[in-house]
């Protein structure tokens, strides 16, 4: 099993038609996502590569009855288009986008807050390289060769730091229940804490691997989660031990803006409570492989 | 992206935050002129630099006449200030902002974030003004209040009594103090802010709240809907690298070590750093060339990453995904052939069509050292730039 989507379920592209929607509507068809549809305002009744582009979310989940959407919507209107999907009653929402104003997403989370916990839409992203469960569907960017499919989760903020780990444990012949990038946003809709309540949940996954970086509360919020809730083996790898206090790193939220932000620290708490460290980006593969080798 | 003084003072004043009267100057002569436009008997002379701590370093001079305010400006024009804050590269002062003085009754801290755990606008204010907010935290964390922000009505004014309550101010200054908070709040909210802090809100001792200081922090995905806060971008007081970088979009930030980094990936290219740290060297930079790693943009990280003159050798990371390693390898080849570099370089591919980009960096005939994993390609990084490049026959020339 994976968790969040799998062969079946029905997905709709925000952004179909643009360059980079189309592109990796295309991709995401060839691994085997169940693509049903697509969003453009304006260019309703149309086609792109064989299913029907609808002007508004509301009508393409109607007609199509998706349950997922990925966003690869321009910056400017991207919180507008979480929304309309959040509003259209669709369950999982993937966005892509990168370079979201911080304020649009705070409003984004606020207007999710409207609908009830049981019918509220669980939002991945933005700014991340989206969510694969190997050898059934991927919703997002991620190079689908990399993975094996199995039994280890990943949940990590950067796209090409998960392939770096994805592709260690595939040469170790370690496979994934699914991978998911949260992004490297200050406020992003599944934080750590979010992502390994699903793989704890999942009897599929028997271990998960959690790629953090500087900047933000969310590992040591995952930490304390791990010390509580979960039973499952976590490995982690905390990028960014080099960086200097108060500049950003590339990702929006990659900065270190007050103590217990720094990598050093992000490790600590999670050694604390039990999670195996990899002590470098070069042995995440390895150090799952250890692992997972006790457990068993 | 952050803004002077004076700036964050000219939007402040506009969304009704009371600010002591001042002007800007570009020389001693200007300074001069302003101190007699603006009138009194005191006035201070403050370096507009982007960086923290510049009372203690000297950059803000407090003057009792027009010739000691020539002098101060004189002192201060074109030097390079170095506070806690700045790093030891420091900020060269090209502007001053001279402000009339106000007599202080009282210094406050108030201050305005983006809080990740809330997901909200948060009010940080303090009784105790005038040392930075790490200060207070650590020594009188029990006058910090917080007020966190609501996003679907914004704050409210009740909320800017509270605080100004908690600040202990006397009924006769909370009015003034709700108009300042209640101000800065929306200047942030308007305009995308991530950061207002005025440190210190002064009560003057005819009991006016006014904003002694004034920095804002601003939203960079957010200035396309901002062009008038967009143009208040200074570039004099960047790293002139980075200047370089972001405006060709890439992303990149200057450090002090000595092994340029070109990685796709924010989150690659930090590990990368880490690895070269864990391998003995010191990352000269942090760079992401973004997913598409084109042969454009590899030559151009090549340029920019050799203007750099501490740069002893660069390590090439990248993990192809979407594009392809060959596509990649031809970029790095193309460059190399361009504009040779006289510095070892480093390349370690992976990811899709990996087995023909490491054949197009054989074939090429350049000196490449190549890796075939992370940890390999950080370590031989390392190791070409211990060894004394001109003496290993490492340069990169056509063969």
């Amino acid at each position: 099993m994976s968790i969040l989507l799998d062969h079946t379920t029905p997905v709709l592209v925000q952004g179909i038609t643009g360059k980079i929607g189309s592109f990796h509507t295309k991709e995401m068809m060839d691994y085997g996502t169940n693509i049903v549809g697509g969003v453009t305002p304006g260019k309703g009744g149309g086609s792109e590569h064989g299913v029907p582009v609808f002007d508004t979310m509301k009508e393409a989940v109607a007609k199509t009855g998706a349950t997922a959407s990925i966003v690869f919507v321009p910056p400017p209107f991207a919180a507008d288009s979480i929304m309309e999907a959040a509003d259209a009653g669709v369950r999982l929402c993937v966005a892509i986008t990168d370079g979201i104003p911080a304020q649009d997403m705070i409003r984004v989370k606020r207007y999710m807050r409207r609908y009830k916990a049981e019918n509220r839409m669980r939002l991945v992203g933005p700014n991340c390289a989206g969510v694969i469960s190997p050898g059934k569907a991927l919703l997002g960017i991620m190079p689908g060769n990399i993975y094996l499919p199995g039994h280890v989760g990943i949940v990590g903020r950067s796209g090409t730091l998960g392939y770096e780990a994805a592709a260690q444990m595939k040469d170790l012949g370690i496979g994934v229940s699914t991978s998911v990038g949260i992004g490297g946003d200050p406020i992003n809709g599944s934080s750590f804490k979010d992502i390994l309540e699903i793989f704890e949940a999942d009897p599929e996954t028997h271990a998960v691997v959690m790629i953090g970086e500087i900047g933000g509360p969310q590992e040591a919020e995952a930490a304390e989660y791990i010390r509580d809730h979960m039973s499952k083996p976590v490995i982690a790898y905390v990028a960014g031990l080099s960086a200097p206090k108060g500049r950003k790193m590339g990702h929006a939220g990659a900065i270190i803006s007050a103590f217990g932000e720094g990598a050093s620290e992000k490790v600590e708490l999670l050694r604390d409570v039990g999670v195996a460290i990899a002590p470098t980006p070069a042995e995440i593969g390895s150090t799952a492989h250890k692992v997972l080798k006790k457990a068993a | 992206m952050d803004i002077h003084e004076y700036q964050a003072k000219e939007i402040l004043t506009r969304f009704g935050v009371p600010v002591p009267k001042g002007a800007l100057a570009y020389s001693p002569e200007q300074a001069a002129y302003r101190a007699r436009e603006i009138g009194g008997k005191l006035w201070v002379v403050k370096a507009q630099v982007h960086t923290g701590g510049r009372g203690k370093a000297g950059g803000v001079k407090l003057c009792r006449s027009e010739d000691e305010v020539l002098e101060a400006a004189d002192d201060l024009l074109g030097k390079k200030l170095v506070t806690h804050q700045s790093g030891p590269q420091g900020k060269i002062v090209y502007r001053l902002y001279v402000e009339g003085g106000v007599a202080i009754a009282k210094e406050l801290y108030l201050g305005f974030v983006l809080d990740r755990k809330s997901e909200r606008v948060m009010v940080v204010a303090s009784s105790e003004g005038g040392m930075e907010i790490e200060e207070i935290a650590a020594e009188k964390p029990q006058s910090i209040v917080k007020v966190s922000v609501e996003p679907a009505v914004g704050m409210q004014a009740f909320q800017a009594r509270e605080v100004a309550f908690a600040l202990g101010l006397k009924p006769s200054q909370i009015q003034s103090a709700v108009n300042a908070i209640m101000g800065c709040y929306r200047a942030f909210e308007e305009l995308d802010a991530t950061m207002v802090e005025i440190n210190p809100l002064i009560v003057t001792e005819d009991d006016h709240v006014m904003a002694l200081d004034a920095k804002m922090t601003f939203d960079d995905n957010a200035l396309f809907r901002h062009p008038a806060v967009a143009e208040l971008r200074d570039k004099s007081q960047e790293d002139p690298r980075e200047t370089h970088a972001n405006d060709r979009g890439l992303s990149y930030v200057g450090l002090t070590g000595k092994i340029g980094c070109i990685v796709n990936g924010a989150g690659l290219a930090m590990a990368t750093m880490d690895m070269i740290k864990l391998a003995g060297g010191e990352p000269a930079n942090f760079l992401d060339i973004g997913g598409g790693a084109t042969p454009e943009r590899v030559a151009k990280a090549f340029k920019l990453v050799t203007m750099d003159k501490n740069v002893e050798a660069i390590l090439v990371n990248i993990f192809a995904g979407i594009n392809r390693c060959d596509w990649v390898a031809e970029g790095v080849v193309q460059a190399l052939e361009k504009s040779p570099v006289n510095v070892p370089v480093i390349v370690r591919l992976a990811g899709t069509h990996v087995e023909e980009g490491r054949r197009i960096l054989a074939r090429s005939g350049l000196a490449i050292i190549r890796a075939n994993t992370l940890a390999e390609a950080a370590e031989r990084a390392v190791a070409a730039w211990k060894n004394n490049p001109s003496t290993m026959g490492l340069k990169v020339v056509n063969a």
